[in-house]
C-alpha cells in the first residue's frame, strides 16, 4: 500500500502546540507510509490541490490527514481524494487539533501524542477496504410535527414549493401558543390577524393534509423514507361530517370542563371548539366531562347535530404515512412556576401567568377583551410584572434565559395602560433583555411613553392583604427594600421544552441539550438539521425563539427539506454492519440488541438461521459487533482488524 | 434602611426635580456611567447613579438629605458622559438647591464657603478674594484653614486688602435682587 500523511497546521490552532514538521517527518517513518508532509491549511484550496497532486505522483491509494475533528472535514476530504480518484473511504483522519493541540500545552508530548494518533489512522488504513454506497429513492413529502407558527410556516413554505406535506398538530386546533396572544411585539399588531390567515391558508393548501387531535407515535426508517404512525386521538365527532356550527357547544350541559386554550382561567363545554378562528373548526369532546362518556347519560349534542356527526363510540385511529424528511416543531410549555411558594405557589388567584394575562386581555378571551382580574372580576389598578420566573434559576434547574419574556412584559405592560389608561404597571427585572431589530426602543417606549415603571430587583413575597396583595421585593439600584400593593401579579413564567418532547427525541433519534431543548447539528453552522439526516427544527423546540426567529427557522428547515428533495435518489453511507454468512450462527443476539430495527431473521439458501442487515436502516453503531459472539458481524470501516489494529499500534508487543 | 412603599413616593417631589432641572427623570435607565466618572465619588454617601434612581423613586428625605449633593464640584463628567444626555450634574445643582430651601444642610462649611462667596460677588460685583476668605473664616470659625497658601498667593498679587474695582456693579447687585426669592438668605 501507498498511503500519503498531511499533517495539518490549522494557521497555529495546531502548530502552536504542536511541531508539525517534526511529526510529518515522523510519520513518513510508518510502514506503507511513502510520502508525509506538513500544511499551513490543509482544508484550502491549494491544501486539497497538493493532497490530489501527491496521490497522482506518488501513486497513493490511501490518505491520512492529521488536523480537526472529522466532524470539521472528513466530507471535505474524502470529497478530495474521490476527486484524485481513490475511494473515499480509503482516507482516515487523526484529530490532532480537538483532541491534542487545543487540550495540551506541553509542545513535545502534544507532538509526541499526534505523532502516535497519526500511527492509529495509518494501521486502521491499512486495515481498510474501499466501501461503495447505494443509491436509493426518495419520498417527496414531508412531515411537520407541530402546528405552532413555526410548524405552520414550514409546512406553506415546503407546499408552495410543490411539496406534499403533512402537519400533525397534538391540539384540536393549530396556531400554537401564537394563537393564545394578544398583540405581538414590537408593533403591537393583532397576533390572531396576522396568523390567522396563514392558519387558513393551511385549511385551504392542497399540497398540506391536516392531522390535528394527534400524535406521532412511532417512526422508523431513514432519510427520504421515513414511515411513520400517526394516532389519531379519539374527538367523538366525525370530523369529515362536521361543520363547526357551534350549536352542540351551545346546548352541552356540561359547563365546568376546564378551557386549556384559555390556560384554566376560564371553563368551557364538554364539546367544544377551542376558539372562533380554530382550524380545522371542528367539534372536539372532552371524555372526561362528557356526561354520556362519564356517565352514559346524556347525548344532548348528538340530538342537536343537525349532520348527526357525534360518534360516542369513537376509538384512537392509527394511521402509516410514509415521508421523506421530518420537521420538528413542537413548540413550548411554560415553567410550571408553583415550585416559587414566594410568589403564592398557584394559591392566589390574582398570581396569574403571562399567557393567561394574555387572554384577558384578548377579545376572545374569557373577558371579551376586558382586563378583570380573576379573583373578584375587578379592574385592577396596580399591577405588578414580575420577571424571571423559572428563567435564570440554577436553583430551579433552569438556568437559561427564556428571551422572550422581556418583551412580552414591556408589552404587556403598553397594553394594561391602554386598556386601563388610569392604571399603573410596575415591572420587577433582573435584566432587560432586548436584542432584537427595535427590540430596545421598544421596553424604553414602555418606561418614557407609558409609564410603567421598571425596578431591578427581584420580588421576595407576595401575601394577600384584604382584597390586594402586597409585593416586597429590592430595587437594587437603590439599594433598598420596596413594597407595592397590587390588585394583580403577573408572572412572565419561562419556558420548557414542549411536554413528551423527550418521548419524541428518542422516537426521532435525535438528541436533546440538558435542558430538553432538540440538539441542533452544529450551533452556528447547523442551526435547524439534527444529526440525524432528514430532521429538521424549527422554533421553540430547539431554544427559546420569538416569532420572527421562529417563522425564519420555520422556512429554514422548510429550505432544508426542500434541498433534500431535489435529490431523485440520495446515496446511502457504506459504514453499516455486514454478516459474514460462514460464521453467522443465526442466535440472533445481533437482532435483539439493534436499537433501529435494522436486522432480521434470516435465512441462506440451505435454510441455516443466518442474520440480515437491511443497510438503510443500519445507523452504524455498531452494539450488533461487540454483541455477536463469533464476530461474524462486522462495522464496515470499524472492523475489529481496523479497530485492534490501532490499539496494536498505540501499544505495540514488547520485544523479548 | 426601610422599606419605600412604591404607591406613597413622592411624586411632587420627582416633577419639581424635573421641571427646576429641565430633565426627563425616566430617560435614566441606570447604566451607571456617571457613578464610574465622577471625581468625588470617594467622598460621597450616595454615588449619583444612585440618587438618579432615589429621585425616580420620590425619595425625597433620603436624597436631600445625603452629603453627595453638598461634595459634587460641578465637574460636569457625568453630564458629558450620560448616554441619554441628561445634565447629571443640573439635578445635582437643583437638588442643592432644595436641600438648601428646605434646611437640609448636610456640609455646613461647604453652605459657608458658597454663602461667602456669593456675598462677596453681591457686594464688589466679582470676586473678593480676602473678603470669601474672611467670610468663610468667620462663618465657620476655622481662622487657620489654608494658611500655607497665603504666602504663595501675596507674591502673586491675588490677595488684595481692597476688593478689585469694577464698573456697573451695581447692575450685578440687581442680578442678586431678581433672584432673591430664590437661592440666597
Amino acid at each position: 500500500m501507498h498511503i500519503g500523511v498531511f499533517v495539518c497546521h490549522c494557521g497555529s490552532n495546531i502548530s502552536g502546540t504542536v511541531d508539525c514538521p517534526q511529526t510529518a517527518k515522523a510519520a513518513g517513518e510508518f510502514p506503507d507510509v511513502v510520502y508525509s508532509t506538513d500544511e499551513m491549511y490543509t482544508c484550502s484550496e491549494p491544501g486539497q490541490e497538493s493532497i490530489i497532486r501527491a496521490i497522482k505522483e506518488h501513486n497513493l491509494d490511501g490518505v491520512v490527514v492529521a488536523s480537526c475533528s472529522p466532524r470539521m472535514h472528513e466530507a471535505t476530504f474524502r470529497r478530495t481524494v474521490e476527486r484524485a480518484g481513490l475511494n473515499p473511504y480509503m482516507f482516515e483522519m487523526a484529530n490532532i487539533r480537538e483532541h491534542v493541540s487545543w487540550v495540551g500545552r506541553d509542545k513535545a508530548l502534544n507532538t509526541r501524542k499526534a505523532i502516535d494518533l497519526i500511527g492509529m489512522a495509518v494501521a486502521k488504513l491499512r486495515n481498510g477496504t474501499p466501501l461503495f454506497s447505494e443509491r436509493f429513492n426518495v419520498t417527496r413529502k414531508l412531515m411537520v410535527i407541530g402546528g405552532g407558527v413555526a410548524g405552520i410556516q414550514a409546512a406553506l413554505d415546503a407546499a408552495d414549493s410543490g411539496i406534499e406535506v403533512v402537519l400533525v398538530e397534538r391540539e384540536t386546533t393549530i396556531g400554537g401558543k401564537m394563537a393564545k396572544l394578544d398583540k405581538t411585539f414590537p408593533t403591537i399588531d393583532c397576533s390572531s390577524c396576522v396568523l390567522g390567515p396563514k392558519m387558513v391558508e393551511v385549511a385551504q393548501h392542497p399540497k398540506i393534509t391536516l392531522y390535528a387531535a394527534s400524535e406521532v407515535d412511532n417512526v422508523s426508517g431513514y432519510v427520504g423514507n421515513f414511515t411513520v404512525q400517526v394516532r389519531k386521538r379519539a374527538v367523538y365527532v366525525d370530523w369529515d361530517a362536521c361543520t363547526g356550527c357551534g350549536l352542540c357547544t351551545e346546548k352541552c350541559p356540561s359547563r365546568k370542563t376546564p378551557d386549556p386554550f384559555n390556560e384554566l382561567i376560564a371553563t368551557t363545554t364538554a364539546i367544544n371548539i377551542p376558539f372562533p378562528q380554530a382550524i380545522p373548526k371542528k367539534a372536539t369532546i372532552n371524555p372526561d366531562y362528557c356526561l354520556q362518556l362519564t356517565k352514559g347519560k346524556c347525548g344532548v349534542c348528538a340530538k342537536v347535530c343537525p349532520v348527526g356527526c357525534i360518534d360516542f363510540e369513537q376509538q384512537d385511529k392509527i394511521e402509516e404515512v410514509q415521508v421523506g424528511a421530518i420537521v420538528v416543531a413542537t413548540g413550548y410549555d411554560l415553567f410550571d412556576y408553583s415550585v416559587y411558594k414566594q410568589y403564592g405557589a398557584g394559591k392566589l388567584p390574582d398570581v396569574i401567568t403571562s399567557l393567561q394575562y394574555e387572554r384577558l386581555l384578548n377579545a376572545s378571551g374569557p373577558t371579551g377583551g376586558h382586563v378583570l382580574r380573576p379573583s373578584d372580576g375587578a379592574e385592577p389598578k396596580h399591577v405588578v410584572f414580575i420577571q424571571c420566573v423559572g428563567s435564570r434559576d440554577k436553583s430551579k434547574g433552569r438556568a437559561y434565559c427564556s428571551s422572550f419574556c422581556c418583551m412580552y412584559t414591556a408589552k404587556q405592560a403598553i397594553l394594561t395602560k391602554s386598556h386601563l389608561p388610569d392604571s399603573q404597571s410596575y415591572v420587577f427585572y433582573m435584566d432587560i433583555r432586548s436584542p432584537g431589530k427595535g427590540y430596545d426602543e421598544f421596553t424604553r417606549r414602555t418606561q418614557e411613553l407609558y409609564g410603567a415603571q421598571y425596578i431591578r430587583g427581584r420580588v421576595s413575597s407576595i401575601h394577600q392583604h384584604g382584597s390586594s396583595l402586597v409585593v416586597r421585593g429590592a430595587d437594587t439600584l437603590a439599594g433598598m427594600q420596596v413594597e407595592i400593593k397590587a390588585d394583580l401579579v403577573v408572572l412572565a413564567v419561562g419556558i420548557e421544552p414542549s411536554r413528551n418532547s423527550q418521548k419524541l427525541a428518542a422516537t426521532l433519534h435525535i438528541s436533546a441539550d440538558t435542558d430538553g431543548f432538540f440538539m441542533e447539528g452544529h450551533p452556528k453552522l447547523k442551526p435547524v438539521e439534527t444529526n440525524t439526516a432528514g430532521v429538521f427544527l424549527a422554533g421553540c423546540c430547539q431554544g427559546p425563539r420569538d416569532i420572527p426567529t421562529s417563522v425564519s427557522m420555520g422556512s429554514a428547515a422548510a429550505a432544508k427539506a426542500m434541498v433534500l428533495f431535489s435529490n431523485e435518489q440520495l446515496e446511502s453511507d457504506p459504514q453499516v454492519a455486514t454478516v459474514n454468512a460462514t460464521r453467522c450462527v443465526g442466535c440472533y443476539k445481533c437482532v435483539k440488541t439493534c436499537p433501529f430495527g435494522a436486522i432480521l431473521e434470516s435465512e441462506d439458501r440451505w435454510k441455516n438461521p443466518k442474520a440480515e442487515v437491511l443497510p438503510t436502516i443500519c445507523k452504524g453503531c455498531g452494539i450488533c459487533s461487540v454483541t455477536c459472539p463469533h464476530g461474524a458481524i462486522q462495522l464496515n470501516h470499524f472492523t475489529d482488524n481496523q479497530l485492534l489494529a490501532e490499539v496494536n499500534a498505540i501499544c505495540p508487543l514488547p520485544t523479548i | 434602611m426601610q422599606a419605600i412603599t412604591i404607591q406613597e413616593q413622592d411624586n411632587d417631589f420627582r416633577a419639581e426635580v424635573e421641571r427646576r432641572s429641565g430633565q426627563s427623570m425616566v430617560e435614566c435607565y441606570q447604566c451607571g456611567n456617571c457613578t464610574a466618572g465622577c471625581p468625588f465619588d470617594f467622598a460621597y454617601d450616595l454615588p449619583v447613579s444612585k440618587i438618579m434612581r432615589l429621585v425616580q423613586l420620590g425619595q425625597r428625605e433620603i436624597v436631600l438629605s445625603c452629603h453627595s449633593i453638598w461634595l459634587c464640584a460641578s465637574c460636569k463628567t457625568c453630564t458629558t458622559r450620560c448616554p441619554n444626555s441628561i445634565d447629571v450634574a443640573k439635578i445635582m445643582d437643583v437638588l442643592r438647591h432644595m436641600a438648601r430651601e428646605s434646611g437640609h444642610i448636610k456640609e455646613r462649611t461647604v453652605k459657608a464657603f458658597e454663602d461667602s462667596f456669593l456675598a462677596s460677588v453681591k457686594k464688589t460685583g466679582r470676586l473678593h478674594e480676602v473678603g470669601v476668605a474672611l467670610g468663610y473664616e468667620m462663618r465657620t470659625g476655622r481662622f487657620l484653614t489654608d494658611i500655607d497658601l497665603v504666602q504663595t498667593m501675596v507674591s502673586k498679587g491675588k490677595l488684595s486688602i481692597k476688593p478689585h474695582s469694577m464698573h456697573n456693579s451695581d447692575q450685578v447687585a440687581e442680578i442678586f435682587k431678581r433672584f432673591n426669592g430664590g437661592i440666597h438668605e
